[in-house]
């Protein structure tokens, strides 16, 4: 195909990327205008949004990258936790909601990019499966730091401490912010459905444009091949450093958006842990890797399938591995593949003339 | 002082385990090239099997341990042969996503069969404690029979590799799987052997760290898994001294940072080490540094 065409085709399926979530969008807004919506139905929206975030940003590090990260809630949790924060500091202060949320939004997104490009940087020049580890830690130690960190202000400034609130030693009109595992409570509920469809669309802007940009090849073509793609110059630390430090970013964003969902939030096994980022892996992995459509979808379907499915719900998990072993076998099995390829070429054979080829 | 030489000493045990563990992350890396991400999980299941076995079935403590291991080097086999064979030549991101969902199709299943609870796991270590230095110094018997059982299972596997024909194969099929098939070394059983010992292994190790850590639970293997791989990188993965070694020095520092630094914080350090060491030095204590070939 040529250079044009190329650009054309996949200029058509963005757009219909796009296209898909708006309707879905619009539908939902529509259903929830004619009042027929349940509480449960509201209450999962912006989640959607949050996850299918999550999955996009996973699958920038998986797709395109071709790196395994297993933190991918560890960024979420600092996201969620630094924009917490600040609109804590910001609360009765007169700032315009809609300009905190966007501060905070870039404040979650940044801090979860510097952790991001700090823990690339050693495991990144490494070949390997160096990343999956290192996040997978990585994401159990926030988790341990932020249920042990406590972090107040007072007129002298900020005050952190890992011991307890009263090692803060906060002065008389001080307020903790961060209580240790009681996490923060009283953020404000500054997200909603439209604000989440805002991210989820400049999100997979961001990521689309990146995946079809120079850039974007020159990281497609590192995962492909990291020696030929040294060969001619490319810089594939650098590289790798750059989608992973963006997705660390995207996922911040999306921590951002739990944490202004909620009233309360503290740093759990369930929303922070490792099996958010196994879940979130799941959506990548269900959805197709490298493909960000299907990252959505996945995302979504399974988000709501277990609300529909309330029996499934203890195995639930257990589903989640089998669809990970089943779709790496169906997927990457050398055998398998040249056995699908072989059915193909049959039933093609067959469909052209009618008759059997050996 | 004497509270020093029991924290280094509980330190050893628990780097001994996670020897233990890591000498069958590291063979098995060496091998399949391949992190099985499910060796934490055989270890768990190792200790599921074994305090069944012991409580339910009324079986004696060899026995029990036995029925562990047998039971482990079967999953390890069967995991192998159903889930990693297949994708020999696929790409390494596949081979790894598929590791995780056996780990976590492990763990769930855990779950389901035996539930969320923490069982108390009854030591299996008939050994007494030892009092040293006028009662000053207790050493625990699952500390002895830890160390004891550290130092002969990474012997053992030293002298099986450099000594014994199937050992020679593994070394052949972990230098050059193409080379080996040539010299008719049968690369297909060799894996599957690899899969067996370090699965065992697991099954061991999950006895001893559940004797002297007795609350488990379907994640009793995840932490130590991770950690062993963090002391199998530090040693230099895919030699056994170095897992043995590395081990031991992680046990150690966390013992220490455990008892001297913060309780919370013992983990962070632990993983800050191994950011330290990729940093440093990547090929591990006593690696090789293998230069690639174009």
């Amino acid at each position: 195909m040529n250079g044009n065409g190329r650009r054309k085709k996949i200029f058509q399926s963005d757009m219909a990327s796009y296209a898909m979530i708006l309707a879905a969008y619009l539908a939902a807004e529509l259903f929830l205008r004619s009042g027929a919506a349940g509480s449960l139905f509201k209450g999962l929206l912006v989640p959607l949004c949050i996850y299918s975030i999550m999955a996009l940003s996973l699958n920038l590090v998986v797709g395109i990258s071709g790196e395994l990260s297993l933190g991918h809630a560890g960024f979420m949790c600092i996201g969620a936790f630094s924009s917490a924060s600040f609109s804590m500091l910001m609360k009765g202060q007169g700032l315009p909601n809609g300009l905190c949320l966007f501060l905070a939004i870039v404040i979650g997104a940044l801090s979860a990019a510097v952790f991001g490009f700090l823990i690339g940087i050693p495991v990144l020049r490494l070949k390997g499966d160096y990343l999956a580890i290192v996040t997978l830690a990585f994401g159990e130690i926030i988790k341990n730091l932020i249920n042990a960190l406590y972090f107040g202000v007072d007129e002298r400034g900020a005050h952190f401490s890992l011991k307890d609130g009263a090692a803060l030693k906060l002065a008389g009109g001080g307020r903790i912010i961060i209580k240790g595992a009681q996490g923060i409570t009283g953020t404000p509920k500054l997200s909603n459905f439209t604000v989440g469809i805002i991210l989820l669309l400049l999100s997979l802007f961001l990521v689309l444009r990146l995946m079809n940009s120079r850039t974007g090849r020159a990281i497609a073509a590192v995962r492909d091949n990291r020696i030929a793609a040294e060969s001619i110059g490319l810089d594939a630390a650098r590289l790798k450093l750059l989608a992973f430090t963006i997705s660390a970013a995207i996922a911040g964003a999306a921590g951002v958006l739990y944490a202004h969902n909620l009233s309360s939030l503290q740093a759990l096994p369930k929303n922070f842990g490792y099996n958010q980022s196994i879940m979130i892996l799941v959506f990548v992995v269900l959805g197709g890797i490298g493909n960000m459509r299907g990252s959505v979808i996945a995302a979504v379907l399974l988000t709501l399938l277990p609300e529909l499915l309330r029996s499934l719900n203890d195995y639930r998990m257990l589903i989640y591995a089998v669809v990970l072993i089943l779709m790496m076998l169906f997927t990457s099995s050398p055998s398998f593949l040249s056995f699908r390829r072989e059915l193909l070429l049959r039933l093609r054979g067959r469909g052209k003339d009618g008759r059997e080829v050996s | 002082m004497m509270s020093f030489f029991s924290y280094l000493l509980n330190g050893i045990s628990l780097g001994a385990v996670y020897a233990i563990i890591a000498l069958g992350y590291t063979m098995v890396y060496g091998i399949a090239k391949m992190l099985n991400f499910a060796h934490g999980d055989i270890l768990m299941l190792g200790a599921y099997t074994a305090f069944i076995a012991f409580n339910s079935l009324g079986l004696p403590i060899p026995a029990s341990a036995l029925l562990a291991v047998i039971v482990c080097t079967l999953t390890g086999i069967l995991t192998e042969r159903i889930a990693y064979k297949p994708l020999r030549g696929a790409n390494s991101l596949a081979v790894l996503i598929t590791a995780i969902g056996v780990s976590y199709l492990l763990q769930n299943l855990a779950l389901l069969i035996f539930g969320a609870n923490p069982k108390s796991f009854q030591s299996f270590i008939p050994i007494k404690p030892l009092h040293l230095a006028g009662g000053a110094l207790t050493i625990p018997g699952e500390t002895i029979a830890t160390i004891l059982t550290g130092l002969i299972v990474a012997a053992g596997l030293l002298l099986f590799v450099h000594r014994t024909k199937a050992g020679q194969a593994m070394l052949a099929v972990s230098e050059d799987k193409g080379a080996a098939t040539l010299m008719g070394v049968n690369v297909n059983a060799t894996i599957a052997m690899t899969f067996a010992i370090g699965s065992a292994l697991a099954a061991v190790a999950g006895i001893l760290l559940c004797s002297a850590y007795p609350s488990l639970t379907p994640t009793t293997g995840a932490m130590p898994g991770i950690k062993a791989f963090v002391a199998a990188v530090l040693g230099g993965i895919g030699s056994i001294p170095g897992a043995f070694l590395g081990g031991v020095i992680l046990g150690i520092l966390e013992n220490l940072s455990k008892a001297y630094i913060s309780s919370k914080l013992s983990d962070a350090i632990v993983f800050s080490v191994l950011i330290l060491v990729l940093l440093v030095k990547p090929s591990g204590i006593l690696g090789k540094k293998i230069t690639e070939k174009v």
